[in-house]
């Protein structure tokens, strides 16, 4: 249960994030605090969007999916159910696929990284391997 | 459980107040990046336009992004074109000097250096000063520029590519540093041969300043 409380709270914190993102690039918010990182240049590249949709935009959808998915598997009803452990697997390896696109883009095409796509990045990182896991070791029981 | 759900609140209630509160805030300049080595610039000094046995040079400071230099690119510089740049008297020298206060400048200066790689440089410059209301939206204006792209002929892959990687970035930099050791604050700033230009920055001075000019190198 620890495991989707976890994934829970970090696709809460990525949901923020991308929702941060996803204001910038619509115009809601005036700049992007982002220290020394390369935010803006990245936000501003033709690979912040995909099929006219901001990237970020994607990002919020993907997250506020896995948050209702793990919201709904801390319930007692479905805390043992394994389709949920299998739903939130599959997002979150689309999520997680996503994400090594989009690094591989600032990486490698862009040669410059934005703080807040690593910092989203490594939670939906995290979210994957924690879903992983627990598809592979259910909860038993909600407690 | 219970407080994992009062912990849940409280990250949504901090994380949802500040971004509210960041949308409510008015948009700061942007903090300037770090400078690039200027060895990178490949000793490049502007796009002009003239002849370059025009006895006068007159060197422009420039921030696509500053409404006065839209206003002087629009209203003085075609009369300059036409009757000083056309008939020879002048040559002209654009150089960048995109201000850290203005959002997309760079960004615009970038297309601008972009266009100029396949030689569109002052077709690209007309697009971003022609249709200056792009600087007064705030929004991002990649779209936008890439349709001025299009609208004059570049090869947009070959355009992409070069404002993917940053590739004059070194360039627009030198430009700057190159602008801050003249002693230029501000935008439009002119260099008539080398000298400053404290005049109005009107086609009728610059007019009268080549007649006067000319008339010393006779």
């Amino acid at each position: 249960m620890i495991r989707r409380q976890a994934i829970v709270l970090l696709a809460l914190v990525g949901l923020l994030v991308a929702t941060y993102l996803w204001l910038y690039k619509i115009g809601m918010l005036g700049e992007l605090q982002c220290g020394t990182g390369s935010c803006e240049y990245v936000q501003t590249s033709r690979f912040a969007e995909l099929f006219g949709i901001p990237v970020a935009f994607y990002g919020v959808v993907g997250y506020a999916g896995l948050l209702g998915l793990g919201l709904a598997g801390l319930q007692p009803r479905f805390a043992a159910n394994r389709r949920v452990g299998a739903l939130l697997a599959t997002l979150a390896t689309a999520g997680f696929a996503f994400t090594l696109y989009l690094t591989a883009i600032e990486l490698f095409v862009l040669h410059a990284l934005c703080r807040w796509c690593v910092v989203s990045a490594v939670i939906m990182t995290a979210i994957w391997v924690l879903s992983i896991v627990g598809l592979r070791h259910p909860p038993s029981m909600a407690r | 459980m219970k407080r994992f759900y009062m912990l849940l609140v409280a990250v949504a209630v901090i994380g949802g107040g500040a971004l509210w509160y960041g949308s409510q805030r008015p948009a700061a300049p942007p903090a300037p990046s770090a400078p690039l080595p200027v060895a990178a610039a490949e000793a490049f000094h502007g796009y002009t336009l003239g002849s370059d046995s025009a006895p006068i040079e007159v060197t422009e400071y420039s921030d696509f992004e500053c409404p006065f230099c839209a206003s002087f690119a629009t209203v003085q510089m075609p009369v300059i074109r036409e009757q000083l740049i056309a008939t020879g008297k002048l040559r002209w020298r654009f150089r960048d000097f995109p201000l850290p206060s203005h959002k997309y400048s760079r960004y615009a200066a970038m297309a601008a250096q972009c266009a100029g790689e396949q030689g569109k440089f002052w077709e690209m410059h007309d697009q971003l000063f022609n249709n200056h209301q792009w600087a007064q939206t705030g929004k991002n204006p990649r779209s936008l520029f890439r349709d001025f792209g299009r609208a004059i002929g570049l090869d947009l892959d070959k355009y992409d590519a070069c404002m993917d990687g940053q590739r004059y970035a070194a360039r627009l930099e030198a430009s700057v540093q190159e602008g801050e050791a003249l002693g230029v604050r501000g935008t439009p700033s002119f260099f008539v041969n080398g000298r400053p230009y404290t005049g109005r920055g009107t086609s009728d001075d610059f007019k009268a300043l080549a007649d006067s000019l000319t008339k010393k190198h006779k």
